[in-house]
């Protein structure tokens, strides 16, 4: 039976072992004098319950199962290829097991290698002996697991109690699931950072203002002294995220002001669903918007004045930039500043105070931890932003507080250095992974403080 | 609802204010009906009046909260609102100082006049209006301030003080007479929403006070409190009075009757029954006031 199959005719059971599950607690049931049932638990949570019992340790072999099949059955087929493949060394082992595989799903072309013939047959059989021993076993297993559930179903089975109780199981497996993906995702990345710096020493690389990746492809390359000091790509990173926020944080911020208390319920009806459409535009269209227009826009008119700007200036990503994010901050402090309960803005008005004097002290600052939480989002987002800078900032690794001049990004080096064709163990390729941690270990912090604030203020304020 | 609404509109459009010329005739005919509504019982008319509202309505959208309610509030006077829940204490105390203006969908016709002067006028500035006209809401609304920043609040928007040590003065007197002054007095720089439920409606009570308000309308300024706090409350009541005017709303009818002059009773909207407070708690002309302050309802 395939895969499909098998969870179909899984699932029917479930369903059926639901309703005799209920039906037998129905049948068990008998009604006090009182017109109140003997059952411990509503007749639905019996049902329920015999069909967790059927579906559950059924599916938790099956996964079980289809996880290990494909290695315990290398290994057993392993054994029988001929000597010579066995005495090989252990990497190149590895490579004919991969011939293998290959072979098994049809992805090569002619007659198979005659070495291998042997085991893929053999291959191949053990392979039916499993899916059939799989169907019989998870059949086996679901119908078990419901007759079991189902013979203890009686009133005095606490089965809310146990239906609950599995729930919560159910809960905390996925909670843990996104847990464990990022700790995993966390994991790989400082493993090949690890790598990198066991060639390129921690200090270098946190403290080293040169960056100049690219010499370093070929050794025997004249003037090939490879430079990896970060402290450029993370003054540009600043640089431009620094000028984004100066365009969005006010702009950002005082039309949610705008929009949450002074504008009319009309204008805002309006105005916000466009606020946020600007929020869907794809970053690859700010990016172009960046270099075709704002970027020529901005030298230009640098000409003009006689300054001299280059033609990838941080100030056009830092400026397109922050009108990406312009809707983020809006659309964040506006839920907050709504959030706001109308008895503070009453207490306020009450007073003899104006619009304004209650927007300012108190409206505000009752939103403020929000603001800033939103604020500290945005910063984390800018720093991660790529496209528009890969688009627009170009590749020289400036040291420069100008923002006039061209400067580069921790994500544009990432996507350059991974982007081509190299050796993926090479100092350059591994770089990226270096990067890539910092970034991550920059805006963790960041989102640490950002919590650590608004809980601070929450503490104060509520 | 509607008929009754149209009918008693019509009846205070051509009827005059009442006058207590005939009360015989009233109090014997204690069986006032719902047709009736819109005749008030009793004087609303003062000799001194502060404030008069003459013909007030107010509608929430289609909900008519308040029906042609006319009621005088003199100088050095306190006046108690009293009524069920429901019954648009609240919504009329709100008139007062236009804090209805705030509420969407809310409409008020007719016309409140602070000494002598239309405040739903068009050229009326709300801001100094609610400066002048002060209350105190019912449910306590610190703002996310520090005890002191929260009673400093009026008095720094108005620039009632001169320098830091005139605002110190400012705070601790309001916070004194309120009687919060000995429970905060080490914590000042403490959130005022931390504070418990009683204290923060003396703490709101004290931002009141603090901008000197020449009118004061208090939302049962008590409810949450015990009896020692509700007795430096109604002394500061007293001590105001002295100065300014008052409207308290409150649901214990000892309260009313120990800090107020005068006493309105409301019944859904309308205004039935005005009188001296020692009138309307022993001798009650209506029949509804009756049923209410003898506890058969409400
Ligand atoms: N913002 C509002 N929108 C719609 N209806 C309202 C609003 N505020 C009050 N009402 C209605 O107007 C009527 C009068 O309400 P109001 O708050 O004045 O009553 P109250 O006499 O103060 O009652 P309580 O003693 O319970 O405080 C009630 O029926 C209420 O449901
Ligand atoms: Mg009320």
């Amino acid at each position: 039976m395939s895969i499909s199959v098998l969870l179909i005719t899984l699932a029917i059971l479930t369903i059926a072992s639901y309703s005799f599950g209920r039906k037998r607690s129905l049948s068990l049931a008998t009604v006090t004098e009182k017109k109140k049932s003997s059952l411990h638990s509503l007749p639905g949570y019996y049902g329920t319950l015999t069909a967790l019992w059927c579906a559950i340790p059924a599916l938790l072999i099956l996964s079980l199962w289809l996880v290990l099949e494909t290695s315990i059955i290398t290994h057993i087929v392993s054994e029988d290829l001929p000597a010579e493949v066995q005495n090989l060394p252990e990497s190149e082992r590895n490579l004919v097991i991969n011939r293998l595989h290959n072979e098994l799903a049809g992805q090569t072309f002619g007659e198979p290698d005659p070495i291998l013939k042997p085991a893929i047959d053999h291959y191949k059989r053990l392979q039916q002996i499993s899916n059939m021993a799989l169907t019989v076993v998870i059949l086996a297993i679901s119908i078990l697991g419901g007759l079991y559930a189902w013979s203890r179903v009686s009133p005095n089975l606490r089965a809310r109690n146990h239906v609950e109780i599995v729930l919560k199981f159910l809960l905390i497996s996925s909670s843990t699931i996104a847990i464990l993906t990022t700790i995993g995702i966390v994991l790989s990345v400082l493993f090949e950072a690890v790598r990198f710096f066991q060639t390129v020493p921690l200090t270098e690389f946190l403290f080293g203002t040169k960056w100049s990746p690219q010499t370093a492809i070929r050794a025997d390359q004249v003037g090939s002294s490879s430079a990896f000091g970060a402290v450029p790509l993370f003054t540009g990173t600043l640089l431009i995220s620094f000028i984004a926020m100066l365009i969005a944080v006010p702009i950002g911020l005082m039309s949610a002001i705008y929009l949450s208390e002074y504008a009319s319920r009309k204008f805002r009806s309006v105005v916000k669903p466009m606020l946020e459409v600007l929020a869907g535009v794809p970053t690859v269209v700010y990016g172009f918007f960046a270099a075709l227009t704002v970027a020529p826009f901005i030298r230009d008119s640098g000409g003009l004045i006689g300054l001299s700007v280059s033609s990838e200036s941080a100030l056009a990503a830092g400026l397109v930039m922050g009108i990406m994010i312009i809707p983020f901050i809006s659309s964040l402090s506006d839920d907050v500043i709504n959030a706001v309960p109308q008895s503070m803005r009453d207490g306020s008005y009450g007073l003899g105070a104006t619009h304004s004097e209650t927007v300012k002290r108190v409206i505000l600052r009752a939103a403020l931890p929000g603001i800033v939480g939103g604020i500290l989002l945005a910063v984390s987002r800018a720093i991660g932003e790529t496209m528009i800078v890969v688009m627009a900032a170009g590749l020289a690794a400036n040291l420069t507080a100008n923002p006039l001049d061209s400067v580069t990004t921790v994500t544009v080096q990432i996507v350059t250095l991974l982007v081509g064709d190299q050796e993926f163990d090479s100092a350059k390729t591994l770089a990226a992974f270096a990067l890539g941690l910092m970034l991550f270990v920059v805006t963790l912090s960041l989102n640490v403080i950002a919590l650590h604030i608004v809980r601070k203020y929450r503490e104060q304020y509520e | 609802m509607e008929t009754i609404t149209t009918s008693s509109t019509s009846v205070t459009k051509d009827t005059p204010l009442m006058t207590p010329e005939k009360p015989n005739e009233v109090v014997e005919n204690k069986v006032i009906d719902r047709d009736h509504r819109g005749q008030t019982v009793g004087d609303v008319t003062v000799e001194n009046p502060r404030m008069t509202a003459r013909n007030v309505n107010v509608w929430y959208g289609d909900k008519h909260a308040i029906q042609n309610v006319n009621l005088d509030i003199a100088n050095n006077e306190v006046a108690a609102l009293i009524g069920p829940s429901g019954c648009g204490k609240t919504t009329f105390l709100r008139c007062l100082n236009r804090m209805n203006d705030t509420i969407d969908g809310c409409l008020v016709e007719g016309e409140i006049a602070l000494d002598g002067k239309n405040i739903y006028d068009k050229d009326v500035d709300v801001v100094p209006l609610r400066a002048r006209v002060g209350i105190v809401f019912q449910k306590p609304n610190p703002f996310p301030k520090s005890i002191y920043e929260n009673v400093a609040y009026g008095p720094r928007i108005h620039g009632l003080a001169r320098n830091k040590t005139d605002l110190d003065e400012i705070v601790h007197s309001s916070l004194k007479r309120s009687g919060l002054f000995d429970e905060v007095k080490d914590r000042l720089d403490q959130p005022g929403t931390g504070l418990s439920g009683g204290q923060q409606q003396r703490l709101c009570i004290a931002r009141a006070i603090a901008v000197s308000p020449e009118v004061i309308l208090m939302d049962e300024p008590c409810s949450a409190l015990d009896p020692i706090a509700t007795a430096t409350i109604e002394e500061l009541i007293d001590e105001l009075r002295k100065k300014y005017s008052i409207v308290i709303v409150t649901h214990s009818m000892q309260q009313a009757a120990r800090v107020s002059q005068r006493t309105a009773y409301f019944h859904l909207g309308d205004l039935i029954e005005v009188g001296p407070t020692s009138e309307i708690f022993t001798n009650p002309k209506h029949k509804l006031t009756e049923e209410y302050i003898t506890g058969r309802f409400g």
